[in-house]
């Protein structure tokens, strides 16, 4: 609201100095009044899909209708993501900090007259603590959030990303432009080495490492480079990268235009998958509004560098994440990986030297070029600087994303700021680095979250998605499930991960049938290894994870099924049975009436029993009992 | 010239020719399906993995792309190689079972049977794209395709319909590793635009 206008007025906006930013900095936070409240909606995509557009024309009209005077009428300002998207639609009174979650259109009125004319709270629209049941006044103090250190999303649920003066008066594109005029290409590349900033995307490779070697390759074969942003994000339960893109669009543009000076790049490229429309729609304003002060494209800041760059929607396969599949899918060729033992940074992009980095790494470039490497390095562990977004799914009760300094332990994350699982037992494992990532037991749960300890853990950062599994899910049943994702991903082309990877779900089809011998566990593992060793690409070579890590921490579950044919978590089908504990029925009825194939007899308060022959174990019966009576084995 | 060891062994090679190209000319013995010289290697098949050893670390790599280096040591019958062999075998066995091709190769390196369900006992195919290389690289027509992707992969015609793009060179069933094509080729086959004998004209 506050400056839209700013962004049109095209060839008077272009900035052409660090002082003429710094000027139109100033002039932003001088027309803003710091005691105006602001209603701040959240309009990521989790609270777009619960109606929070609703919810900010509700208010937008509330506010018209509410004759507030002229002097407190607040501000209304909508946001990307701010992480808690199952409490969604969020709403934050500003500066005061109420937070009000699940709110409704209807609510509007009532926010607008209790809290904004009066001062009061609408206590039913507050956050519950659910491990005491207290009420949460303020953003800060619920548990998700004071947990967390959040250095790359710091700004997103504070600023609009649609209106770029939001950002500048944040404090957005400083680092550019102190690059720009103080340093030299080679010092922003020093400074990103010495920040031990790894790569967000997936294998952790030193950025600054990745850099250099680039530059190496230009000194032999000279320009162009290529810069790239990776905002493919196929994992299934990730959307951090979607979340920056969508919520701080400009901090991935600011790291790519410095990573484009640092390598003398003068175009690229923004791989955004195609599911992924608001963060397109986001990103394409943000680089039109840059493009008008003249942060992007020619004679950026006067400083005679010049850089450009398009957005290429993903093809919408999960391979095109993969980075010579990426390579080929921006060339116009169908996304499928390259056979070449050539590494990208020397042969990317129409076999010029290329960098390709994660949206989530891009976004912490220009937090290091301005604070320095050694600001940077501090965060974190030594060999794993800075922090992480990871989005936390499954049985945990605060599903959303969260970000922490790398290393802190596997049970802050799921535990303190996830708040556990549901009912309060512990969890049995946590699934991290995605679908060819593996499974961390409980016993475990202390294991600092860092690149290199996930993987002696035989897990893997991947890039950051955390499903939490409770005593309800079944091993075998999550193998055959990502088995089966990436079986229908793969692209294809090689032998070990076409025709390896049904083959390993059919292996676990038939333990979910209790089939199978302690032989056909030796075949998984070794036909694994196989499949490690040869597939063409990560995709293939790293879909084993999740199997052999559940081999190595839940070997007992995979024995009882095909030992004892026994399901534990009570999932395989084929392998359950559901029973009344007589002691514990009630003879409500319940469960006989929602049974769909009728198997449950029993008269009106005395004991019901299940007829095992008909039952067809669909588990109604056991969510529809209000006193545990039913047991499934 | 570049110089390396393959199973200890000297050898010297020219820059820019693979392990592969290296290996055979040597005499030395490395399974393949998907290669084949007169088009570029394309990584499908897997069978060629050797093993690259330094002092503490090893790596599997297809010799078919892996271009020579100096002073690398190869292997070519390692466990880990084996253990690529045999399942890549052991499921082609289940995936092509009435390719005699695949049952010969598969028996010359000891694999004779397959755990595996096979689905389709009259399936030949094993879906390397070789035919597709050929009659792209060296015919230069596209005749054939291979659509889709994952477990739904094929191959044939452009839309699975006969196409009178191809001139019946016979150039893919030649290179056919598992005798495929001679299946296929009718189902690629249209009706020529030109007879066969106006073309030999
Ligand atoms: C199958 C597959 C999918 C991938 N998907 C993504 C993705 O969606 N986003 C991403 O940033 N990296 C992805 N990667 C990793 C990229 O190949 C590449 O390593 C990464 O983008 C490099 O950026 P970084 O160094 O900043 O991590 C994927 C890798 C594989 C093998
Ligand atoms: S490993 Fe899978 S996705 Fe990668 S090239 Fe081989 S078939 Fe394609
Ligand atoms: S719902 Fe539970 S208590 Fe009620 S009849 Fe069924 S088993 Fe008994
Ligand atoms: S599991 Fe389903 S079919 Fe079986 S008794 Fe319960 S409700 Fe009926
Ligand atoms: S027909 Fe032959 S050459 Fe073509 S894909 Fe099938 S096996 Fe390979
Ligand atoms: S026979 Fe037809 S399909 Fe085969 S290579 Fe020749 S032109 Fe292509
Ligand atoms: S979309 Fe609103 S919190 Fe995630
Ligand atoms: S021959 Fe090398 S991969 Fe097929």
């Amino acid at each position: 609201m506050h400056d839209h206008a700013l962004a049109e007025q095209s060839d008077a906006l272009r900035l052409r100095s660090l002082d003429d930013l710094n000027r139109l900095r100033k002039q932003i936070l001088d027309k803003r009044d710091p005691d105006q409240p602001e209603i701040v909606v959240c309009h990521g995509t989790g609270c777009l899909a619960n109606g929070s557009a609703d919810v900010s024309a509700a208010i937008r009209s509330a506010l018209d209708t509410s004759g507030i005077e002229a002097k407190v009428v607040p501000g209304i300002k909508t946001t990307g993501c701010q992480g808690f998207c199952s409490h969604g639609p969020l709403v934050v009174i500003r500066p005061r900090g109420i937070f009000y979650q699940k709110v409704k259109p209807k609510d509007a009125k009532e926010i607008i007259e209790k809290t904004i004319v009066q001062g009061d709270v609408v206590k039913r629209l507050l956050y519950k603590n659910p491990t005491d049941g207290e009420k949460i006044l303020h953003e800060q103090d619920i548990p998700f959030y004071k947990r967390q250190t959040r250095v790359v999303l710091h700004n997103i649920g504070k600023i609009d990303p649609t209106d770029i003066s939001d950002t500048i008066a944040s404090g957005g594109y400083q680092a550019l432009a102190k690059a720009l005029t103080t340093m030299t290409p080679e010092q922003v590349v020093q400074e990103i080495e010495t920040s031990g900033l790894r790569g967000r995307g997936g294998a952790g490779f030193p950025t600054g490492r990745k850099w250099r070697s680039a530059l190496t390759a230009i000194e032999k074969k000279g320009r162009p480079v290529y810069v790239v942003v990776n905002g493919d994000e196929g994992d299934p339960g990730a959307f951090m990268d979607r979340t920056i893109m969508e919520g701080d669009p400009h901090a991935v543009l600011e790291g790519l235009i410095l990573g484009a000076y640092a390598l003398g790049a003068n175009q690229g490229y923004l791989y955004v998958r195609a599911e992924y429309p608001l963060a397109i729609k986001h990103l394409t304003i943000a680089m039109e509004q840059a493009r008008a002060c003249g942060l992007l494209g020619d004679n950026i800041l006067n400083s005679g560098f010049s850089f450009d760059a398009r957005i290429n929607r993903g093809a919408g396969a999960f391979v095109c994440g993969e980075s010579t599949a990426l390579f080929t899918s921006i060339e116009g060729n169908p996304g499928n990986p390259r056979p070449k033992y050539v590494r990208s940074v020397e042969e990317g992009l129409w076999g010029r030297p290329t960098v390709l980095n994660n949206v989530e790494t891009w976004a912490n470039i220009p937090l290091i070029v301005n604070k320095g490497g050694d600001w940077y390095a501090k965060i974190g562990v030594p060999h794993s600087t800075g922090t992480k977004v990871f989005s936390l799914v499954g049985k945990v009760n605060n599903v959303g994303l969260v970000e922490v300094p790398m290393g802190v332990p596997l049970s802050t994350i799921v535990e303190d700021i996830g708040g556990g699982v549901p009912g309060g037992a512990p969890f049995k494992a946590v699934q991290t680095g995605g679908p060819s990532g593996g499974c961390i037991p409980y016993e475990l749960k202390d294991t600092p979250v860092d690149f290199d300890s996930l993987t002696k853990a035989g897990s893997m950062m991947g890039s950051g998605a955390m499903i939490v599994m409770d005593n309800r899910d079944c091993v075998v049943d999550v193998g055959r499930y990502f088995l089966r994702f990436l079986e229908e991903e793969s692209c294809g082309k090689c032998m070990p991960c076409r025709l390896g990877l049904s083959r390993m779900r059919e292996i676990l089809d038939n333990f979910s049938e209790g089939k199978g011998s302690e032989k056909d566990i030796e075949d998984l593992l070794s036909l694994s290894k196989a499949i490690q060793d040869s597939a063409l690409c990560a995709l293939g070579s790293s879909a084993p994870n999740p199997v052999l890590t559940t081999l190595k921490y839940f070997k007992d579950e995979y024995l009882a099924h095909v030992t004892r044919q026994k399901c534990p978590a009570g999932v395989c089908k084929n392998l359950i049975t559901y029973s009344i504990d007589p002691e514990l029925c009630t003879g409500c009825t319940s469960c006989a009436k929602q049974c769909p194939v009728g198997c449950i007899e029993g008269e009106k308060k005395k004991t019901h029993a299940i007829d095992t022959g008909l039952c067809i174990r669909c588990g109604i019966c056991m969510d529809t009992c209000k006193f545990n009576a039913v047991n499934v084995i | 010239m570049i110089t390396f060891t393959i199973n200890d062994q000297k050898v010297t090679a020219k820059k820019g020719w693979t392990v592969l190209e290296t290996a055979r000319e040597y005499g030395i013995e490395i399974p393949t399906l998907c290669h084949h010289p007169a088009v570029k290697p394309s990584g499908a098949c897997r069978l060629c993995m050797v093993e690259l050893k330094e002092k503490n670390w090893s790596k599997l790599v297809a010799s078919c792309i892996y271009p020579v280096a100096e002073g690398i040591n190869v292997y070519t019958e390692t466990p880990r190689v084996h253990n690529v062999r045999r399942w890549i075998l052991e499921m082609l066995l289940a995936s092509c079972p009435a390719s005699p091709e695949i049952s010969a190769l598969a028996q010359a390196h000891g694999v004779v049977s397959t755990r595996f369900k096979i689905h389709d006992p009259s399936q030949t195919c094993m879906i390397c794209g070789l035919c597709q290389r050929i009659c792209e690289e060296v015919v230069g027509l596209s005749a054939i395709a291979v659509v889709d992707r994952g477990v739904h992969k094929k191959v044939g015609s452009p839309f699975m319909r006969p196409t009178d793009v191809c001139v019946a060179c016979g150039c893919c069933l030649t290179v056919c590793p598992t005798g495929a094509m001679k299946d296929i080729f009718d189902t690629v086959r249209g009706e020529p635009k030109m007879p066969l004998t106006q073309l030999a004209m």
